[in-house]
């Protein structure tokens, strides 16, 4: 390799576009190539060149993993009650109705019932188009009902998370819904139903450092940020630059946390598997 | 201790000062005073109950903070008979940050587990000022294993600034071992008390605070983030902290209105730090109460109130 032509990536613009208009050419933000918004869809918004997992709707991952047909979606009328009367630079009312409107979620998380490879589950989406997947009342009690369906129907808790932590603007009560959300999973914990944790990029703060990091598996897909402290955060408490690769999912994996990193093509069967064998079936479906 | 004076409480220090000084004047002979000292020793009373009644939540964090404020092993040692410090996680190291031991409490055993800050540099060096590192957080759940293994209450007390964000505690799993402390402490068998004598700062604050009764000290505070943080992040300003405060409600009684926190533990006027005895007599009471109190459960009673207690929590509209 010629040192005087490698381009340093580091120094070119790498912001994802998460919302992808039609007919429009997107830069991969790791590999710098130009990919058809098409072609990107059909591959599950991941790059074809290197791989790259491009962020992911709830309604995407919803689709990837049950079975068509009959799904069921819970709980969709839950809304914040905005208990602090919280105001900022704008009132968090605001910003809920703001939030709702651009991305047509009504908080952070759907929760809904269905199949995958014909085994009822439960399945909890986050949704970072909802602020950043923040994590307040609303979340930890849609999560919290479906860990008791799947406490009731004795079926498995499928967890997608991707969300920058607490929020901020229901105070304390966000912070408890950690709490809460460990709470209810002791009574699933009782049970012989699995509860996977798939962890997508970010998945920072008190979402990891509850129940993201409680599965009887945790999952993540390739590349994704996973960590306590977000990295801004870290690099102005100790005054130095992160090592590359900090806090990805491989870095994750690797220092003990992770039991499988899954590529977004091959979740469904992965997560298939470990239901599989978690539940003693003598024969590989399909 | 070094003395020191936050900026509200100035004007109380000067005419204290003032006070100290025709005091000694008068104790001198030179001059009859006693009647203008009598009149500002008035005058002193009433500002004191001014400066420390209705303070902003601002200057509750600033108390909640105050350097002379008693930490842990202050409050263990005015508080308990006996104390054995037990060290390490059995893993990697001994955090010095979260202190765990046996003790006898007001003459009943428990596992004594709490956040420990240091005094001065050197102390705030060797404690990273109060901020545990993964190790911490798993010292603390062997404890409190060990006491459910023999029956004993374990009784927490938190003070924190949060759990401490460098690149080893994440590679450590500073997530992880958060979460199990939360998952731990839910199904726990034996009476869980936590108290917030100082910072309760997010969830490193919370990995050791999920417990059957949460009591707070008048002046600590107890946020989801540092106020600083909120600010620089929805202010972009970290000197919008005083702001944040007020809007994330961070106080004792915000907490009791909110119902996630039982009960309020009064301090001395002006801080527990002008009075660390009666605030640890006052803590001492509270915790023994509760602990009779959850004794009496059986430990699966206990384990099911506390679990729908945390499953109530949160607020929200259903349409």
């Amino acid at each position: 390799m010629v040192p005087w032509f490698k381009r340093d990536k580091d120094k070119l613009s790498s912001q994802s576009r998460r919302n992808i208009p039609d007919g429009v050419w997107v830069l991969c933000p790791v590999c710098q190539v130009s990919l058809y918004h098409k072609e990107l869809e059909r591959n599950l918004d991941v790059c074809p060149k290197c791989g790259h997992h491009f962020r992911f709707p709830s309604a995407k991952y919803i689709d990837l993993l049950l079975d068509e047909g009959d799904h069921r979606e819970y709980d969709a009328g839950l809304r914040s009650a905005d208990p602090l009367k919280f105001k900022d630079t704008s009132a968090y009312t605001d910003r809920l109705a703001k939030n709702t409107k651009k991305s047509g979620l009504t908080d952070a998380i759907r929760c809904v019932s269905g199949e995958l490879d014909e085994r009822p589950v439960q399945l909890a989406v986050m949704d970072f188009a909802f602020m950043g997947g923040s994590v307040g009342s609303v979340v930890g009690e849609k999560l919290c009902r479906a860990v008791m369906r799947a406490v009731e129907n004795r079926c498995p808790l499928i967890v997608i998370s991707c969300s920058g932590g607490m929020r901020m603007q229901e105070g304390i009560l966000s912070l408890m819904q950690m709490a809460k959300v460990s709470a209810a999973l002791v009574r699933l914990s009782n049970l012989p139903q699995p509860f996977i944790s798939i962890m997508t990029n970010p998945t920072t703060g008190g979402t990891t450092a509850s129940y993201a990091m409680s599965g009887d598996v945790n999952i993540s897909e390739p590349g994704a940020l996973i960590g306590f402290a977000g990295p801004r955060v870290i690099k102005q408490t100790i005054g130095e630059d992160l090592p590359k690769g900090f806090q990805s999912a491989e870095f994750v994996q690797e220092h003990g946390f992770l039991d499988l990193i899954v590529a977004r093509s091959e979740l469904k069967g992965k997560v298939s598997s470990l239901l599989g064998l978690l539940q003693g079936e003598a024969v590989k479906p399909g | 201790m070094k003395d020191f004076t936050l900026e509200f409480e100035r004007p109380l220090r000067e005419l204290q000062a003032r006070i100290d000084d025709l005091e000694e004047l008068s104790r001198k002979g030179k001059i009859g005073l006693e009647k203008e000292i009598v009149k500002l020793r008035r005058k002193a009373d009433k500002l004191k109950l001014e400066t420390y009644t209705d303070l902003t939540r601002w200057q509750c964090v600033q108390l909640a903070r105050h350097p002379n404020r008693p930490y842990t092993l202050d409050y263990i040692d005015l508080i308990t008979e006996e104390f054995v410090e037990l060290k390490g996680d059995r893993n990697f190291r001994d955090d010095k940050a979260i202190v765990c031991g046996l003790a006898r409490w007001n003459g009943q055993a428990a596992a004594v587990i709490g956040h420990q800050k240091g005094r001065g540099t050197k102390e705030n060096l060797k404690r990273n000022f109060g901020m545990p590192h993964p190790e911490g957080y798993r010292k603390a759940l062997r404890i409190m294993r060990l006491a459910e293994k023999f029956g004993l209450p374990v009784i927490t007390l938190i003070d924190t600034p949060g759990a401490y964000p460098g690149i080893g505690a994440e590679e450590r799993g500073q997530a992880s071992a958060i979460a199990d402390n939360l998952s731990a402490m839910a199904k726990l068998k034996v009476p869980i008390v936590s108290v917030i004598i100082g910072e309760g700062g997010s969830g490193g604050a919370l990995a050791l605070g999920v417990a059957d009764r949460v009591y707070m000290l008048q002046y600590a505070v107890y946020s989801v983030i540092s106020p600083e943080g909120c600010a620089s992040i929805l202010y972009r300003d970290a000197s919008q902290a005083s702001h944040a405060a007020e809007a994330m409600k961070i106080t004792a009684p915000d907490l009791i209105d909110l119902g996630i926190v039982d009960g309020l533990i009064e301090e001395p006027l002006g801080g527990a730090h002008h009075d660390p005895g009666a605030a640890a007599r006052a803590i001492s009471e509270t915790v023994t109460e509760a602990i009779n109190e959850l004794s009496k459960m059986s430990p699966e009673d206990r384990i099911e109130k506390r679990i729908e207690k945390y499953l109530r929590l949160g607020k929200w509209i259903e349409k």
